[in-house]
């Protein structure tokens, strides 16, 4: 029966010490416990999220990364390719033009040909009726030396000449 | 191999038991007239009760071949008729001789004190004393060792604390092993029972019950000083700690709780019956809390010492080593039942809380 009997000072004690235990261990240990673990848990979890977030954050960076390399390519592929363009024009250009060029050339060298051409053979109507003047008046000298001859030719002329 | 040990350890003892059985028999009736005879009952009654000093060793002195208990002396206060009395239980001299305060005169019989009248010692037919019990405040043995559980506690506790302030959020060595079980007290016993919105509160209430108990319980098993105290498997500790569940349980109840009760959901003919029962209920939950502790605990200290003294029951040092092989055997289901009964103790306190607490139906 004493065992199940509970003694009022071991009642007083346990309540006591009870009491004052769990205010210290409440106080000092329980709520620092907690609240770190608590803490712990949170910055665990903000540490997670910001990982999470630098991770989102690389994966858009990379694609932004591949857009603009992809823009740069196509830009320099529109670069290369107006380079191209500019160059068959100007070698086109240039071309036309050359041949422009050369045809005025040929032209102005055409006409200064045909001019030189018309001089030269007028220097040589020129040369020829003189010389053809000089050779009628040797002729003549040495035909008119002589009276017979002056009227055969006198005659010839007459003969040829047709008097209607 | 295990099966094989203990198949030869029963085989051992029944043989012992019946080969002595004869023997023990002739022996006991021999020393019926001797003195001292082993009173196993006593000796284990003895030891899961709580004492007025801290029982050590026992010493024989040569010479006159007496036994002499080596035993720390604990205060021992007194309150008798409105005065206050305070002395050290070496003075009863482990019960040989009475202490005389003024004209109060006070004996220690069966680790109990009693004031001793002009008629000296009376007792009734069972032998049990009838003289006027002083109100006993004294530092027994289970209060000596309450306190020292009570300091183990927070010097556990405390620094651990301090380590987390200080800033070591990793745990390690000792904050390693307890953090789980704080936590786990915390998650598996607090939020689940009592909710998410409302278990702070208790959770320090739950925390130093369970540590509580657990820690009382393992000193308990521990043979020698300071360990030893039968505290957990007192009924006056245990009915303290049931005692604090009622208390929280009730003054925490919520109005569903107290309608559950005073306006069960029954017919009205019927609420003569239901609110007696009702009322019946909230007293037998920390009823049953109080009675499983003490009696798993007592039970465990009884068998420990039961196998122990079979020893001094057959006499003989050849029973020891069966003796030996159950009490180890028991020692480690008394470890895991030194941390269940902690943790049922705190689990249930968490369910009766929970369901105080509980706002809807």
């Amino acid at each position: 029966m004493d065992l199940v009997t509970p003694a009022i000072g071991l009642v007083f004690w346990t309540v006591l010490i009870f009491l004052i235990l769990l205010l210290l261990l409440r106080a000092f240990a329980w709520k620092p416990i907690l609240n770190a673990v608590d803490e712990r848990n949170e910055s665990i979890k903000e540490a997670l999220a910001a990982a999470d977030k630098a991770k989102e954050e690389m994966i858009k960076l990379q694609a932004d990364n591949d857009m603009v390399l992809k823009e740069a390519r196509i830009e320099r592929d529109k670069i290369i390719k107006e380079a191209r363009e500019l160059k068959e024009k100007t070698i086109s250009e240039a071309k036309v033009q050359a041949k422009t060029e050369a045809d005025a050339l040929v032209t102005s060298a055409k006409a200064a040909i045909e001019n030189e051409k018309r001089n030269a053979i007028n220097a040589i109507k020129n040369e020829m009726a003189n010389l053809s003047v000089q050779i009628a008046e040797k002729i003549l000298e040495q035909e008119l030396s002589d009276k017979e001859k002056q009227k055969r030719l006198i005659e010839d002329m007459l003969n040829k000449t047709n008097i209607n | 191999m295990k099966r094989i040990i203990l198949l030869l350890s029963a085989m051992y003892l029944t043989s012992m038991a019946f080969a002595n059985e004869e023997p023990v028999a002739e022996h006991q009736a021999q020393q019926e007239h001797q003195e001292a005879d082993f009173d196993p009952t006593e000796v284990i009654m003895h030891h899961i009760s709580d004492a007025h000093d801290w029982h050590l060793f026992d010493l024989t002195d040569k010479e006159t071949g007496e036994k002499h208990a080596v035993s720390i002396p604990l205060p021992v206060i007194l309150f008798y008729k409105g005065h206050l009395d305070v002395f050290l239980s070496s003075a009863f001299h482990h019960g040989e001789s009475t202490v005389h305060k003024e004209e109060r005169e006070y004996a220690l019989y069966h680790n109990k004190i009693y004031a001793v009248t002009s008629e000296g010692m009376v007792f009734d037919e069972h032998e049990h004393p009838i003289n006027p019990k002083p109100l006993d405040f004294s530092i027994t043995k289970n209060v000596a060792s309450l306190l020292f559980s009570a300091l183990f506690l927070l010097l556990i506790f405390i620094p651990m604390a301090r380590k987390y302030k200080k800033g070591n959020l990793v745990p390690s060595g000792l904050q390693g092993f307890l953090e789980p079980i704080v936590l786990f007290i915390k998650e598996d016993i607090a939020i689940p029972n009592i909710g998410e919105h409302k278990f702070h509160r208790f959770l320090p209430y739950l925390l130093t019950v369970f540590f509580f108990i657990w820690i009382n319980n393992m000193l308990g098993l521990v043979p020698f000083f300071p360990g030893g105290a039968n505290l957990t498997g007192n009924i006056a500790v245990t009915m303290t700690l049931a005692v604090f569940t009622l208390i929280i349980t009730n003054t925490s109840g919520s109005k569903t709780y107290w309608g559950h009760v005073f306006a069960p959901p029954v017919p009205k003919w019927l609420w003569f019956i239901m609110i007696p029962v009702e009322m019946i209920g909230v007293l037998s939950k920390p009823f049953a809390l109080m009675i499983r502790l003490f009696a798993n605990i007592t039970a465990g200290h009884i068998i420990v010492l039961s196998l122990v003294s079979l020893i001094f029951i057959f006499k003989t040092v050849w029973i020891s080593p069966a003796s030996i092989v159950f009490v180890l055997f028991m020692d480690v289901l008394e470890l895991l039942v030194a941390i269940l009964q902690a943790y049922i103790f705190t689990l249930l306190s968490a369910l009766f809380i929970g369901l105080a607490v509980h706002e809807h139906h």
